[in-house]
């Protein structure tokens, strides 16, 4: 068995999963995802998660079934999935083509003291995400794979795709995103042409 | 399946799940989730039959509370449903909603109020009013089967126009007495 993992610099991921977004909606999962898609550019498609841990994939389900033109993305960390497994159950059985979920594995619960996760202990999210109904799975592992993966997103007919993408376990420094979920809330229908009423 | 007959106007006090499916449609609700629940079957039904509502089972019931967020930001109305028991699964992630607020809308059939024979029941029954209290939501109650469209009509807007979290509590008698043996009392 390859080792649980990953020496891939999770900044530069995420900034390489996001370069050339066009029309790519974001949900990110509390803690270091947010941080991460934050560091990669500010956007209006951003919706950061503060909390909620365990609900990134549902949010970017429910985003997904209301916009079935737009690609959307959930990026987010195995803690995260972990808490939310379920959901990948419940996102095979609608096969939403243009949903994608990348999670960041470093295989710890980085946010509080770098605990070793049921991911960082042996589970496989791909192989679970697989045995859930989610046909389109990735194990990635360099750059050279984050690249395929983001070529793919635009593909609306492909999903739902989950890459489990395989981070190194460093700290690193902390880029903070707004935090006032009625302003996230708000930019992000309004990026989409909803007014605030 | 039953798209005419629910749009002839057929709705009698037994049939409530139509009434709040017609409110629902009125609501332009485009979105519906679920835990399976017998007081639910008949609207869980009309939902999968109508291809204007995009119809999801869940895991579990906080799955549909983040699914309701992610549907609003979409530009979705959604509706979950439930029964009593699985109201404190949500609590947590009420927090969101709260948070950033999301309007959610969430109908709860009663276990453990009324005629129940099922003692785990009824713990979560009795508490699941200040679950919701607890986290911020507004209770409303449906306890007549004739109040239905105007409860859930008052529910819907205090929701999507008030942005605010609203469980309606569908009452056990509403729903009536579970058979479960041949047995009498």
């Amino acid at each position: 068995m390859s080792a649980p993992t990953g020496t891939l610099d999770r900044r530069a991921a995420v900034k390489a999963l996001l370069a050339d977004r066009g029309d790519l909606l974001v949900i990110s999962g509390l803690g270091s995802s947010s941080y991460d898609v934050f560091d990669a550019g500010e956007h209006r498609g951003n919706f950061y998660l503060w909390g909620a841990m365990g609900g990134a994939a549902m949010v970017g389900l429910g985003l997904a079934l209301a916009q079935p033109k737009r690609p959307v993305l959930v990026i987010t960390g195995d803690g995260e999935q972990l808490m939310g497994i379920g959901s990948l159950l419940t996102i095979a059985t609608k096969q939403p083509g243009n949903l994608s979920i990348a999670v960041l594995d470093n295989g710890h619960f980085g946010e509080t003291g770098m605990q070793p996760s049921h991911s960082g202990l042996g589970a496989k999210l791909e192989v679970i995400a697989s045995g859930a109904g989610i046909g389109n799975v990735s194990d990635i592992a360099d750059m050279a794979g984050i690249e395929r993966f983001r070529n793919s997103l635009r593909d609306l007919g492909g999903g739902p795709r989950l890459a489990r993408i395989r981070i190194a376990a460093g700290e690193v420094e902390r880029a903070l995103p707004p935090r006032d979920g009625a302003y996230l809330k708000n930019r992000f229908r309004g990026h989409l042409g909803f007014q605030v009423r | 399946m039953d798209q005419i007959a629910v749009h002839q106007d057929s709705a009698t006090s037994t049939d409530w799940p139509v009434a709040i499916y017609r409110t629902l449609k009125n609501f332009g609700v485009a979105q519906v989730s679920y835990v399976p629940d017998a007081g639910h079957s008949k609207l869980i039904k009309l939902s999968h039959a109508d291809a204007d509502i995009k119809t999801t089972v869940l895991t579990t019931e906080e799955e549909g509370v983040a699914l309701s967020a992610g549907a609003w930001l979409g530009g979705d109305r959604a509706v979950l449903l439930m029964q009593s028991s699985g109201v404190g699964n949500c609590v947590n992630m009420l927090s969101l909603m709260a948070s950033c607020r999301f309007p959610l809308l969430t109908l709860v059939t009663m276990r453990g109020e009324w005629a129940e024979f099922n003692p785990w029941q009824i713990p979560m029954g009795r508490a699941t009013p200040q679950a919701f209290e607890i986290m911020g939501a507004t209770v409303l109650r449906l306890e007549n089967p004739d109040d239905a469209e105007e409860v859930i009509s008052a529910a819907a807007s205090l929701a999507y126009d008030g942005d605010q979290q609203v469980a309606v509590l569908i009452s056990q008698r509403m729903i009536g007495r579970k058979k479960w043996t041949k047995e009498t009392h």
